[in-house]
């Protein structure tokens, strides 16, 4: 199992390719979207990036869950109810939900996925 | 106009690579303002046509079951103007093929010099991801008969490919 730090490099990398950002900007608390200018599509092209970096499977919404944000039964009124959050617990264990909770609005989210959480997400594939 | 920007296939080896050439012409339209007295063939174009060489390759791999998107130029480079007169081979082979996206690389050359070089990313969208149907199936048939896919494209035994019977 590699180090938090061989992980942390090869995320950087991907990220740098998939993204066109300086290395130096990819700090393990900048924001995927609001500081790395992430797209929906770049999420598609980081998950094919860090399935070849590390050998692992990323199944489709597992990184981003954006079937839970767009669903009716998750989101009422723009936000993340209880049991969307309930879904996202379960399905992000590797990302911390506390700052989001005290304003789960679905379009909060994105701002939220920081590169430490990519860190933490392949960490925890690789001990699977 | 109509939006193709390959000519015909050279190779076609399924979910393996592609050859296409497209011939660069004074008679297209955009080359009359770009630039008067200097026609060049924009590298933007030359991207579509790596697009389009890569694009059914990797269409054809997944049986045309999704609609096959140009999502991202991950990267491109291009070392000189391809112009009126130059015939541009556009070599395309898959990298990563997965259900929901593709990963390309795609070179062009005019003779043995190599005029550019990209690896483009596709995503394959489903009915209702935000995609209107692009093609009819005889329309598109048309098309890949009009690419002579079926006329020298093979599996990756060697075998013809089945022209569709759509």
């Amino acid at each position: 199992m590699p180090s938090r730090d061989e992980i942390f490099e090869k995320v950087r990398s991907a990220l740098v390719d998939a993204l066109g950002v300086d290395e130096d900007d990819v700090t393990p608390a900048a924001t995927m979207v609001g500081d790395l200018g992430a797209e929906s599509i770049d999420f598609l092209d980081i998950v094919f990036r860090l399935e070849k970096a590390f050998g692992i499977k990323i199944p489709r919404g597992e990184l981003f869950p954006e079937d839970v944000l767009s669903s009716a039964e998750f989101v009422s009124n723009g936000k993340v109810n209880a049991a969307g959050l309930a879904a996202l617990k379960a399905r992000m264990p590797f990302f911390d939900l506390k700052n989001f909770e005290q304003n789960p609005s679905v379009q909060n989210f994105p701002n939220m996925l920081t590169v430490e959480d990519m860190v933490r997400y392949v960490q925890s594939k690789l001990a699977a | 106009m109509r939006w193709f920007w390959i000519d015909r296939f050279d190779e076609f080896v399924r979910g393996r690579h592609a050859v296409a050439v497209k011939n660069v012409s004074l008679a297209e339209e955009h080359m009359h303002d770009h630039f008067p007295g200097a026609a060049l063939m924009p590298n933007s174009l030359v991207v579509e046509g790596m697009a389009q060489t890569a694009g059914l390759l990797v269409a054809d791999a997944i049986d045309y079951n999704r609609r096959v998107v140009l999502a991202k130029v991950a990267a491109a480079e291009f070392h000189f103007d391809a112009v009126p007169g130059d015939t541009l081979r556009f070599r395309a082979e898959i990298l990563d093929l997965k259900p929901g996206g593709s990963f390309t690389r795609v070179s062009s050359t005019v003779e043995d010099r190599l005029q550019g070089e990209a690896e483009l990313f596709f995503a394959h969208l489903e009915p209702g991801e935000g995609v209107p149907k692009l093609f009819e199936p005889e329309e598109l048939l048309r098309w890949l008969d009009q690419m002579h896919i079926y006329d020298v494209g093979r599996d990756q035994a060697g075998n013809p490919l089945p022209r569709p019977d759509w």
